[in-house]
């Protein structure tokens, strides 16, 4: 078996414990698991479990407490351009225009490209998350919630990185602008090779997005305990999806992890004994070939408002 | 009242600006132009010089008259007692703007330092909270015995009393960027130049140029009495020479002088800072 893309080995994240003597407080342990490269994988948690911390690890904005995160053989150590980042409060700079929010991150990424160059990258990908005609010229007050995740969407893609992290990105956002939001990304993933990993509160949100959904016990000593294979084809769209065989299952399988095992499972040890999370996965009765030996990923398809 | 809704609140204060102009103009004229009694005077008051014309506050009629006739020639020069309004508005200003101006190149790149580091900020706030409260002037003796040279000596009293705000501005402004720019900065690999270039100093300017408007208003308050003190040029010079050749009206006419390029300076620099200014 060979190492996958990502893969996050024996982390930890412990804190001092705030009196003196006491033991240490442990928000997450024995943390393992692996993405594929061109994957784009959910994780789902309550509050507290740590998926920030994880996620902040991953940017290299944080370090854990213990354990190492290896991406394409090389171990990570602090931030880098190969690691795009989009925040839930988008976190772009408020005195510069959506487009110049852009042209920082590709002039970051390549610093030796001309200003036309810089300007023209940044629109191919400002166009494809639909923001030209003048509104690239507006500072990010002057834009909706989410028209600036677009811009921050946006200039995650522009540098082009191996490894896009998303920290809930649309949880901020209202749900008809969310639906439309996650289309554009899921559109401008398709086709590329690019590894997502995406934080989430919204159950429906992981099934239509994510190829697997990685499921974290409550904390303190919160694990990823499962890892479940969504095993829809895409393309998906949104009203076709519910009608696959595997939906509700999936769908049920994630609501009862978090309304009940997430507890029930909190601070046990490990079913399994390499660490790594249980994988579960549904048999699709309509097609019984894996979809995870050859996804089927068509470069294009009709975007459906 | 239907006029009163027609009229936009800009012009109605424009007229009402006007209206307590004209009144308070006529109130000081009229105060002054009477009093003074026609009954003779007696012995007494002859021997005591009563009669003497009585040297008091002009009327601003004459003010006015003042004001014209200095700033249809402010740039004369006729030796060191009777230069223009304009030359001596200069000397103020250049003292001002080159005290300033390295209160500047100082205060901010050290207010950088102290916002960035909290080792620095514990280090030299108890030097910061000794030094701020010192008048400038109280410096003046240590100043003239040190440099030895009235002029450089009133530019470092304005040095000493304009770096403070910016300095404590800055470092504030500094401390507080939000983390997230800051992560933005790390996540697109800028180094330490770059990141406090294009992401903390535009973070941290619309604080840092409220130190600097601060800063602007204290020096252009110091700098008159700092004038009063070395003397030979500037407002300050102007303002007390004046007092003594008893010519209140030159005296009036320069303290409107002062309000009006402090009012013009203050408006500069706001300027700048609304174009610093971000909405989150």
């Amino acid at each position: 078996m060979t190492a996958p893309f990502l893969k996050i080995e024996q982390l930890a994240q412990r804190f001092p414990s705030p009196d003196k003597g006491g033991d240490q407080l442990t928000v997450f342990e024995n943390v393992n698991f692996g993405i594929e490269k061109g994957e784009f994988v959910c994780i789902i948690g309550h509050s507290g479990c740590g998926k920030s911390t994880i996620m902040n690890v991953l940017a290299g904005l944080g370090e854990a407490s213990e354990g190492v995160v290896v991406m394409d053989g090389r171990e990570v150590k602090g931030p880098s351009l190969d690691r795009g980042v989009v925040f839930q409060n988008y976190s772009l700079l408020p005195w510069l225009s959506a487009l110049k929010n852009v042209t920082f991150a590709v002039r970051a990424r390549h610093p030796g490209w001309s200003k036309e160059e810089v300007k023209a990258h940044s629109y191919k990908y400002l166009e494809l998350v639909g923001l030209t005609g003048g509104a690239e010229h507006r500072k990010p007050s002057q834009l909706s919630g989410g028209m600036r995740q677009r811009v921050s969407i946006a200039r995650a893609f522009a540098i082009q990185p191996k490894l896009l992290l998303l920290d809930e990105p649309f949880g901020a956002l209202d749900a008809l602008t969310r639906g439309s939001i996650q289309d554009e990304l899921l559109r401008i993933w398709q086709g590329t090779d690019l590894t997502v990993f995406m934080i989430t509160h919204d159950v429906d949100e992981a099934i239509y997005l994510a190829d697997r959904v990685l499921l974290m016990t409550n904390g303190p000593y919160a694990r990823v305990a499962e890892s479940v294979e969504v095993g829809i084809p895409r393309p998906r769209s949104r009203d076709e999806i519910v009608e696959h065989p595997n939906y509700y299952k999936v769908r049920n399988h994630l609501v009862h992890f978090l309304a009940r095992r997430s507890k029930e499972l909190a601070g046990k040890e490990h079913a399994s004994a390499n660490g790594q999370p249980e994988t579960v996965r549904f048999p699709d009765p309509q097609d019984e070939a894996s979809e995870r030996d050859e996804p089927v990923r068509p470069t294009l398809r009709a975007v459906n408002e | 009242m239907d006029w009163n809704l027609r009229l936009s609140l800009r012009v109605r204060s424009i007229i009402l600006s006007l209206v307590i102009l004209v009144v308070s103009l006529g109130v000081w004229e009229l105060s002054i132009s009477t009093g003074g009694s026609d009954r003779p005077l007696t012995e007494y008051e002859i021997l005591t010089g009563g009669g003497a014309p009585k040297a008091g506050v002009p009327p601003p009629s004459d003010v006015i008259a003042k004001a014209y006739e200095e700033l249809s020639q402010p740039f004369y020069d006729n030796g060191p007692n009777d230069k223009g309004i304009g030359i001596q508005i200069g000397y103020s200003l250049y003292r001002v703007l080159s005290g300033y101006f390295l209160a500047a190149a100082i205060a901010i790149p050290v207010g950088f330092l102290i916002g960035m580091s909290p080792l620095m900020y514990r280090a030299l706030d108890p030097y910061i909270q000794i030094l701020k409260p010192i008048s400038p002037l109280a410096w003046m003796p240590l100043a003239l015995f040190v440099i030895q040279d009235s002029q450089a000596s009133a530019i470092f009293v304005i040095f000493i009393c304009s770096i403070w705000p910016m300095l404590i501005n800055t470092a504030f402004g500094v401390a507080g960027v939000r983390q997230d720019w800051v992560n933005v900065a790390r996540t697109h690999e800028l180094n330490n130049m770059r990141t406090a270039l294009t992401v903390i100093l535009p973070a941290a300017a619309p604080t840092i140029l409220t130190g600097m408007r601060i800063s602007i208003g204290i020096a252009w308050l110091v700098i008159v009495a700092a004038e009063m003190l070395v003397g030979g040029t500037g407002i300050g010079y102007y303002v007390w020479n004046e007092w003594n050749n008893l010519d209140l009206t030159s005296v009036i006419f320069s303290i409107i002088m002062i309000g009006f390029v402090g009012m013009v300076l203050d408006a500069f620099f706001g300027m700048i800072q609304r174009r610093v200014q971000y909405s989150e």
